[in-house]
């Protein structure tokens, strides 16, 4: 294994308004090794790799490629120095075949007609270097996900890569693709290739990482050999050391007994393919169960399955102790379930729409078509939450879009508070809101719990769980690991069950 | 007028269309000054503005229909077909002779009229809900999904119709389309039921709310307990009801069925009625009086062109230049141009 690094990235800065991306961002990769950068949500690592290939240029810091200055100023000339890259998304087109996909856009040519023996011939032999073997005339779409992914890797590869990054390829993989992948990527490694691999998931990191660079708020915390750090030190070094100190002192938002009480929901074994491993929760009323987990340790996927969003194939969901089958959001609020999902404009507000309307929209859809709330009762009920919830709207009919995050998430709040639910789910209700109106939704939530309302609450920060939760599901790699009362739990707890210190 | 005022009204989205028509109405009147005249015959009204409405019933059905499905995002290509489909069928079952029974003419039909309605009706549902099944069961796009019943329907109407030009005798038939009542065409009152009918739904229940919610936003909307699909589903039944009804009014006002003509490019007609009544394309907020209004200026327009003697070869160029310059105008982006241009103005002055 050599010992120089084929590419250096250093003291790389880039800001953006308001905020500080990358401060002094370090990275080296060395041929031959797979090298993963980690960190949270925000920490910079999907900005490194965008000023690697050219997408948003740094605004200081130095890129040396074989010891060269380099300064791609777009993928397409990234690409054409060595640096290839697969995103996250496999951004291919599944109507092509998959030799097509290969040469899209560098087609070579003979005279003024495609060289079609050519193409079919490298891409063939492209797929044979990663021991991919299938039909290159089929149409992409033909084949799994994880073959995509391989197409997408052989593009990359076949205009001869030097370095080639992979930004979470292995989010929508079941664990045989996964496997597969990381056949090909050795394969690549022997050959000598430097591979930067972006992952949330830590067992995989430990796979198949060399080393380890973790990020944290845009700084460079460290560059490890993967087989020196145990698991606890990374997650430590991707949280900030300070969790040791940020014991949460405040929890327990009802402190509801339990022990004699019967779960509202209740599930056996429920597993979802490609999703969740066999799961059991129970959530009771007047009690916050929080979902401890990293990014894609499936919190969002618990929470879909929950509200009949993503089929489940496997176990059962009893609700006040009834077998029931909730195989759509709309038998989800017949059960008294409800849900803030994560993407609060995608999948929460009805922009166009009025504030009254939105919050009225889950009610009227409970009570269906015909009987419908006249429009003095709406407002009655839209302005009643726009008081009680403090949502900062000259009136109601004001368009939801108009609004701030945190308003709109008040106000999605109230379309479920409307409904008068038994159980509120909650996916990252707080994020991208200031830490005001952050505030506020904790205590909403917290005074919610206190009426006897059951509660799912999901969030990427840790210290905001333990806040508010009585109980506090962990979850790893899809997988419910334990569960630990909120008065013995602190963040070094949760962190040392998601390393698998005990489980 | 106060600013204020004039600013409300300009932004009413009724504005620009009523406009539209009063100009087309404006000009009808500058060429023929007898254009806004009604005189009773026989206890019937007759005059221009008469006609047009009459003739433009069935387009006003349609477009009714159409605007609840642009409103969900979608596009409904087959009405056109439809309607060829539902007048064949209508045509066949009622057919109709004249017999001397007892020295008596009478007119017998084949099979009693209800039924002969309920049938061309019941045809027309099940195209609305094949398309239905194919947009909201199957998840295909709106436009391919219908576009194969725009492509399929006049096959299936020719068979209906053996290849022939079907021709109703039967008298009463010919009330849908010529009949009048209390002095006005009876297509009116039809137009005027089912459209009392969808504001009723429209406002009094949650159908607009859930129509508008699922077109903005069908994921955000599914998620707030909608039946999304159950109502994309409705819509495009709705919306093949009302080309069957379309379809009775236009069989009978030509007391035939053609399958190759019947309805020919409405669907187009349809679509474009909807824009220039100020829903978009895109789906959420929809206007269904201003839909009307976007069928009469189209009814309007085809009626200038042929009173002004605009020569038969270039009336469809003529057409298409004032839809351009209609929808020009309604567009966004020209609009805020206007507004800044007339607020710089102002503030010079």
């Amino acid at each position: 294994m050599s010992t120089e690094p084929i590419l250096v990235m250093k003291d790389i800065c880039k800001s953006f308004p308001g905020v500080v991306a990358l401060k002094n961002a370090q990275l080296r990769l060395f041929p031959g090794e797979v090298h993963a950068v980690m960190g949270q949500n925000g920490a910079g690592k999907s900005t490194l790799i965008k000023a690697l290939t050219g997408v948003d240029l740094p605004d200081s810091g130095e890129i040396r490629l074989q010891g060269k200055p380099i300064q791609p100023t777009s993928v397409n000339e990234a690409q054409k120095i060595g640096i290839s890259t697969v995103y996250q998304e496999v951004n291919l087109c599944p109507n092509l075949s998959v030799a097509e996909n290969i040469f899209i856009g560098r087609f070579p040519m003979r005279g003024f007609a495609i060289d079609w023996k050519a193409i079919e011939r490298e891409s063939k032999a492209a797929l044979a270097a990663l021991n991919i073997h299938i039909d290159v005339n089929q149409t992409l779409s033909m084949y799994p996900v994880a073959i995509q992914q391989m197409v997408a890797i052989a593009r990359a590869l076949s205009t001869e890569a030097q370095v080639l990054i992979l930004d979470e390829p292995t989010s929508s993989l079941d664990e045989g693709e996964v496997e597969r992948l990381f056949d090909a990527l050795r394969q690549l490694k022997a050959k000598g290739m430097a591979i930067l691999f972006v992952t949330h998931f830590l067992d995989q990191v430990y796979a198949i990482s060399d080393r380890i660079t973790v990020l944290r708020n845009g700084e460079f915390i460290g560059e490890y050999a993967a087989s020196a750090l145990p698991r606890i030190d990374l997650i430590n070094a991707m949280v900030g050391r300070e969790v040791n100190e940020a014991v949460s002192a405040t929890n327990g938002a009802s402190a509801t007994d339990i022990t004699n009480a019967k779960p509202f929901v209740s599930t056996q074994g429920l597993a979802s393919r490609g999703g969740m491993r066999p799961l059991d929760l129970d959530v009771y009323q007047g009690q916050v169960l929080g979902l401890g987990g990293l990014l894609g340790s499936g919190r969002t996927e618990t929470a879909r399955m929950l509200f009949g969003i993503d089929a489940t194939d496997a176990g059962t969901v009893k609700v006040e102790g009834k077998t029931v089958k909730i195989n759509s959001p709309y038998k989800a609020v017949r059960q008294g379930l409800a849900f803030c999902p994560e993407d609060r404009k995608t999948e929460g507000i009805v922009a166009d729409l009025s504030i009254r309307e939105n919050i009225i929209l889950a009610l009227q859809a409970r009570r269906g078509v015909f009987r419908f709330l006249s429009k003095r009762t709406q407002t009655a009920i839209a302005d009643e939450y726009i008081k009680q919830l403090g949502i900062r709207t000259p009136d109601a009919e004001k368009p939801i879009g108009q609004l701030s995050g945190g308003n709109q998430q008040k106000a999605l709040l109230a379309r479920w508070l409307a409904t008068d639910p038994k159980m509120l789910i909650l996916d990252e209700p707080t994020r991208g809101i200031d830490i005001a109106a952050k505030l506020e939704i904790m205590e909403l939530v917290k005074a919610q719990c206190r009426k006897g309302l059951a509660i799912l609450f999901i969030s990427s920060e840790m210290s905001e769980v333990l806040r508010v939760s009585d109980r506090i599901a962990v979850l790893r790699d899809r997988q419910k690991i334990g569960e630990i009362a909120g008065q013995d739990a602190d963040e070094q707890r949760i962190f040392q069950m998601i390393a698998g210190a005990e489980a | 007028m106060k600013p204020d005022t004039f600013r409300n009204l300009i932004r009413n989205p009724l504005f620009w269309p009523c406009v539209t028509l009063t100009l087309l109405c404006a000009v009808n009147f500058y060429f023929n000054r007898g254009f806004f005249d009604i005189e009773i015959k026989d206890g019937h009204l007759y005059g221009s503005v008469i006609d047009i409405l009459n003739r433009a019933a069935p387009l006003m059905l349609i477009a009714m229909g159409m605007t609840l499905v642009i409103a969900t995002r979608g596009i409904d290509i087959s009405v056109g077909a439809t309607v060829a489909i539902a007048g064949a069928v209508a045509a066949a079952m009622i057919g109709g002779s004249l017999v001397i029974k007892d020295g008596v003419q009478t007119y017998v039909s084949n099979v009693p009229m209800p039924l002969a309605i309920a049938g061309a009706l019941g045809v027309a549902l099940l195209c609305g809900l094949w398309n239905g099944l194919l947009v909201a069961g199957a998840g295909m796009q709106p436009i391919v999904a219908t576009l194969i019943l725009m492509v399929a329907g006049r096959g299936i109407a020719q068979l209906i119709t053996e290849g022939q030009i079907v021709t109703v005798y039967y008298e009463p038939f010919f009330f849908f389309g010529n009949g009048f009542l209390f002095g006005i065409p009876f297509s009116l009152y039809i137009v005027a039921v089912v459209l009392i009918i969808l504001l009723l739904l429209i406002h009094r229940t949650a159908l607009g709310l859930f129509i508008e919610a699922v077109g903005v936003n069908p994921v955000a909307s599914r998620f707030s307990g909608i039946q999304a699909r159950t109502l994309v589903f409705s819509v495009y039944a709705f919306c093949a009801v009302t080309a069957g009804i379309a379809a009775l009014i236009i069989t009978s006002n030509v007391k035939s069925a053609d399958a190759n003509n019947a309805g020919l490019l409405m669907e187009l007609d349809a679509i474009l009625a909807v824009a220039l009544g100020g829903t978009s394309l895109a789906g959420g907020r929809f206007h269904m009086i201003g839909t009307l209004i976007g069928a009469l200026i189209i009814q309007t327009l085809t009626y200038a062109i042929y009173s002004l003697g605009v020569p038969p070869e270039i009336n469809m160029v003529v057409k298409a230049l004032v839809v351009f310059g209609v929808c020009v105008i309604q567009s966004p982006a020209l609009r805020e141009i206007l507004a800044k241009h007339a607020f710089r103005t102002r503030e010079v002055a």
